[in-house]
């Protein structure tokens, strides 16, 4: 019997393969590695690009990662597959959106009605008028 | 007749409130089965990428990252995650109400605090309240993407590297069961890497490529992105979930007011006929 390896890759939203496998291929950042069981503990970055999982001589799955990190341990090996393309820019480029949508929220205060405040003063103003209703039936 | 025109209208408004109530309530039965299969999607990232935390707390790396050190608190960073609409219950009061004794705690220690939001109703709420708010993003749908919240996780991020936050949390509502939804705080950094169950045998280390600092830096980052993710998702499982408890709860207030109210007007109809026969009997008896 040839040996195999656990191998399951992961996206943060799905689960897309989980099983043994005898040998896995996968674009690490430094070049193309090919995994094989009781490979030495090795943690890396990868790149986008195809990693494909061979379960035996004749089957052999591929699937394309946009980037991701994988670890090997003797017997299991992990894909953390990214779900898109990652770049320091377009990450930066998402904070600073984030931050200025802040300061909006921020400022709109005076301007608009903030509903979600007003909804709270609705709800504040609903059970008071409840209580008073009830007081009254209790007392007439 | 014209006997309780007033009431058989409150009737016929009360019932279109409860059509309304019930059509929300099967919307939200049939999106929380959605949201929980998606919850459960997620699941498996998470424990993944926290098993090798783990792995990586007992390896020898001869670089120590500064999310995994401790220090001394003087500021925190506190990501909240709300829904973005109403009509769920008491979901997002209740985490706010969490969110303040755990703000009013951290007052009273005298440490500052720095707020994100996910959600519009955290915005508001926050955005009213005298917090510093760095960073906000809302209106994310039934099916956020783990882009859609990088931007506020890079900010916190950031702040805790160059020293402005020493601590991170997020807060968020704890998927229990379609009754019970607990608002959390989970602290996100500095990490704490749990006890190993297995055992890794004596001193060894992971080979990294590139290196070490590289590969940790980018973990570690998907490690918080991913807790924040789970809670993006439990939480709107939590919302669906909610709603749906309140609707059904609706409708059936609805139903016990219009059964209160028919009642009324039966009594007002019959007492009106009554008091018709009796004018007339006693108009018949006068001739």
């Amino acid at each position: 019997m040839t040996m195999t390896v656990h191998v399951d890759i992961v996206s943060a939203e799905k689960e897309i393969f989980s099983g043994l496998a005898e040998m896995v291929f996968a674009p690490a950042e430094l070049g193309e590695v090919g995994i094989t069981p009781r490979h030495a503990p090795l943690i890396s970055r990868l790149k986008p690009g195809e990693v494909r999982v061979k379960v035996s001589d004749k089957e052999s799955y591929p699937f394309y990662v946009s980037g991701g990190i994988l670890e090997v341990q003797p017997h299991v090996v992990t894909i953390l597959a990214d779900t898109a393309i990652r770049a320091k820019d377009i990450d930066e480029a998402a904070a600073l959106e984030a931050k200025h949508r802040a300061e909006e929220a921020l400022a709109d205060k005076s301007s608009k009605i903030d509903y979600a405040t007003a909804q709270a003063q609705l709800l504040e103003a609903m059970m008071q008028l409840r209580t008073l209703d009830r007081l009254r039936k209790r007392g007439g | 007749m014209a006997v309780g025109k007033e009431i058989r209208t409150k009737i016929a408004s009360i019932k279109n409130t409860q059509k309304i109530t019930r059509a929300m309530e099967m919307v939200a039965a049939s999106k929380m089965r959605k949201t929980k299969d998606r919850m459960q999607a997620t699941r498996p990232y998470s424990q993944k990428i926290g098993r090798i935390i783990k792995h990586l707390a007992h390896a020898n790396p001869e670089y120590k990252h500064s999310f995994l050190i401790k220090r001394e608190v003087k500021r925190v960073g506190i990501i909240v995650i709300s829904s973005d609409r109403g009509l769920c219950g008491g979901l997002n009061s209740n985490l706010f109400r969490k969110t303040l004794t755990q703000l009013s705690q951290w007052d009273k220690a005298n440490i500052d605090v720095d707020v994100c939001t996910i959600g519009t109703k955290a915005a508001g709420f926050f955005g009213n309240l005298k917090t510093n708010m760095v960073g906000q993003v809302s209106k994310l749908g039934d099916t956020p993407h783990l882009q859609d919240i990088v931007g506020i996780i890079k900010i916190m991020l950031d702040a805790y590297e160059q020293g402005t936050i020493d601590e991170l949390y997020v807060v968020y509502n704890e998927f229990v069961n379609t009754m019970t939804q607990r608002p959390t705080v989970e602290k996100l950094l500095p990490v704490v890497a749990e006890e190993i169950e297995e055992k890794l045998s004596g001193h060894w280390d992971y080979i990294y490529e590139p290196d070490a600092k590289e590969v940790l830096d980018h973990l570690l980052t998907r490690y918080i992105e991913s807790i924040v993710y789970q809670g993006l998702v439990e939480n709107n499982a939590c919302e669906q979930a909610a709603r749906m408890v309140a609707m059904k709860s609706a409708s059936d207030n609805a139903g016990n007011l219009i059964g209160e109210l028919q009642l009324v007007y039966n009594k007002a109809r019959q007492a009106a006929i009554t008091q018709e026969i009796s004018e007339i009997v006693a108009g018949a008896a006068a001739v």
